[in-house]
């Protein structure tokens, strides 16, 4: 027999219980839907939030220098890094968690003791007010600067230049607010920034807890990145245990995160149409035994035990197939509503419609091959006895 | 054409062990019309599945056209069912959800012939029964009578020199199970062999050979002048 004939008598078949194969093929439509969707919606979101995150410009490197260890760093030897031509500037952190109180709210908060460099080095950007000058930091002045959501919990606003509040209980004027970060590396929304002097006295503690530096431009940061590591060897020695963290690895921290995800949340999914499947075995095995008569009429005519085999296979086929054609077809349309809704381009990748309609041509023959062997291998003459 | 020599079938019915088929010899020349004749549970299906290659022997021997049908495969004989024996069921056996015309083509789809030649074939037969204007019917728009013919039709597709009817007018009417027995009769001026299974006397009568069996055996054969017909 033509294997077009069988594909025909296996729609034929399949068209005169119409319901049954579309209960049975909505096991399949949902398992579909499910790995479909799971995947391109994690394809999606890392694809923008990378965007993101390359789109900031990554030039900055970040360095967590040994906690509790004297390193003896200071702002001279960050000018002579500066002096470097990767390297566009360089400047030391001072961060302690403080406890910071604005009348009646009272909370712990990041504080930063910064120089004025650092604004040009993060490319952090006021929204009201000034950012730490080198005014504040020669005279240690008692200013502060806050991120945007640290503003509005201490003072249930952005607009809060000018007010007062109390760092481990000293007077701080507000001189500027911190507009909303765009990068992940410096976000300084719930941090309140110091003078760096101030930091000094206030913590008691002269040491920088880490570094900021920026690459001339996204191209060099390799070079500024090793530039670093050299001067970091060379001023406070190889194992030390610092750590350079540069915008690139996040991303692909981050990659290698989604990543995971995809597979964890796509095995889930599969699970789904592994229930499918089963249910496409079931309904075969029962559709076998409706159809024993029908069976051993057609040994009975001449059909080998081949022709009855791909018969029933290629039914289960068919069913698990279509299914998966209709789960793409209807998870392309919840991907467009989700991605018009939530802005996001949320394409569906080839590789994704390969992978379903693969798994369920695979899901068909591994839970058809059973019932079909089962139709194959009857006796003519039991079936056709068969009431 | 048919030859059986010593051939026995035994089945499990529950506890009991049933000779159905017990030291059967026969052979049945080209072209002959014969009746096997007897009281149910005598055997008379038991031989027919066998002759027909449905069901192998379990002793002895039968050739069918010389060769050795316990030795083939069962490949060998779905091709042996499809090209070479037409069957006819007291119960019609057509697929319900086919038409009359895809069910008279069945069998020349599992031959895997061309369309155009499957589609003269199919007309062919169906019109040498009298049902070309029923064609696109399915089973249950057609009387028993019709369905029988669509069945017989069936059978002709694939040209067999043989044709294994098993009480076919069991199911008629009167009327219809005569224009079956016509048909076949006809079938048989053409020169197809026969063999049909029947407890019916009269029908029996119209065949040219009779043989009668009883507890799986032949007890007594028309042409060795058994029956005095």
């Amino acid at each position: 027999m033509k294997f077009s004939q069988a594909v025909k008598m296996a729609f034929m078949a399949l068209r005169s219980n119409k319901v049954r194969s579309f209960l049975t093929m909505l096991g399949i439509i949902i398992g579909v839907i499910a790995v479909t969707l799971l995947i391109s919606v994690v394809e999606g979101a890392t694809g923008e939030i990378t965007g993101q995150i390359e789109s900031l410009g990554s030039n900055l490197i970040h360095v967590q220098l040994p906690a509790g260890r004297q390193t003896y760093l200071t702002l001279g030897d960050l000018q002579r890094l500066e002096q470097e031509e990767s390297i566009f500037g360089a400047t030391g952190v001072i961060t302690r968690t403080g406890n910071v109180s604005a009348g009646v709210e009272s909370d712990s908060f990041r504080v930063e003791g910064v120089t004025a460099r650092y604004q040009h080095i993060t490319g952090q950007v006021v929204a009201e007010g000034r950012f730490i000058c080198d005014i504040d930091v020669q005279a240690h002045t008692y200013n502060a600067v806050v991120g945007i959501e640290a503003a509005k919990e201490l003072f249930g606003t952005a607009n809060c230049t000018g007010n007062k509040l109390d760092i481990n209980g000293y007077g701080f004027t507000v001189v500027g607010v911190l507009e909303e970060s765009a990068t992940m590396l410096a976000n300084k929304d719930m941090v309140l920034l110091i003078p760096l002097t101030t930091a000094q006295r206030l913590f008691y503690n002269k040491e920088f807890d880490s570094l900021y530096i920026s690459a001339v431009s996204p191209e060099q940061v390799e070079t500024a990145e090793s530039v670093t590591e050299e001067f970091l060897i060379r001023e406070i020695g190889e194992d030390s245990g610092y750590s350079i963290i540069n915008q690139s690895a996040i991303i692909s921290v981050m990659n290698e995160v989604m990543g995971v995800m995809t597979i964890l949340l796509s095995g889930i999914a599969a699970i789904s149409l592994l229930v499918g499947g089963i249910g496409i075995m079931n309904i075969m095995l029962v559709s076998v035994t409706e159809r024993t008569r029908e069976i051993g009429i057609r040994k009975a005519i001449g059909a080998q035990r081949s022709d009855i085999l791909s018969q029933f296979l290629i039914e289960a086929v068919v069913l698990s197939l279509s299914g998966g054609a209709v789960g793409l077809a209807l998870s392309f349309l919840a991907l467009n509503a989700l991605g018009m809704a939530m802005e996001i381009s949320m394409a569906m990748s080839a590789g994704t419609v390969a992978l379903a309609l693969g798994f369920s041509a695979f899901v068909g023959i591994v839970f058809g091959i059973y019932p079909a062997g089962k139709a194959a291998n009857l006796r003519p003459i039991d079936a056709l006895r068969y009431e | 054409m048919i030859e059986l020599k010593n051939v026995t079938k035994t089945y499990q019915m529950g506890e009991v062990q049933v000779n159905a088929l017990d030291g059967v010899s026969v052979s049945v020349a080209y072209g002959e019309f014969v009746a096997v004749v007897g009281p149910s549970g005598s055997g008379k299906s038991t031989l027919m599945n066998i002759i027909g290659c449905l069901d192998l022997a379990e002793d002895g021997d039968y050739r069918l056209n010389g060769r050795l049908i316990g030795d083939y495969s069962e490949k060998q004989l779905s091709e042996i069912r499809n090209k070479e024996i037409g069957f006819i069921f007291q119960q019609f056996n057509l697929l319900s959800k086919l038409t009359a015309y895809q069910n008279v083509e069945l069998p020349l789809i599992y031959q895997g012939l061309p369309l155009a030649e499957r589609k003269e074939r199919t007309r062919d037969s169906l019109a040498k029964v009298g049902l070309s204007d029923r064609m696109s019917h399915r089973p249950v728009e057609l009387s028993g009578g019709q369905q029988q013919r669509v069945a017989i039709a069936r059978a002709l597709s694939t040209n067999p020199a043989l044709i294994l009817a098993d009480e076919p007018t069991g199911n008629l009417d009167s009327r219809s199970g005569r224009e079956i027995m016509n048909l076949l009769i006809s079938l048989h001026k053409e020169g197809k062999g026969i063999i049909l299974i029947t407890h019916d006397a009269d029908i029996a009568a119209m065949a040219s050979r009779r043989l009668y069996m009883k507890d799986g055996r032949i007890e007594k054969d028309s042409a060795a002048g058994g029956d005095g017909a």
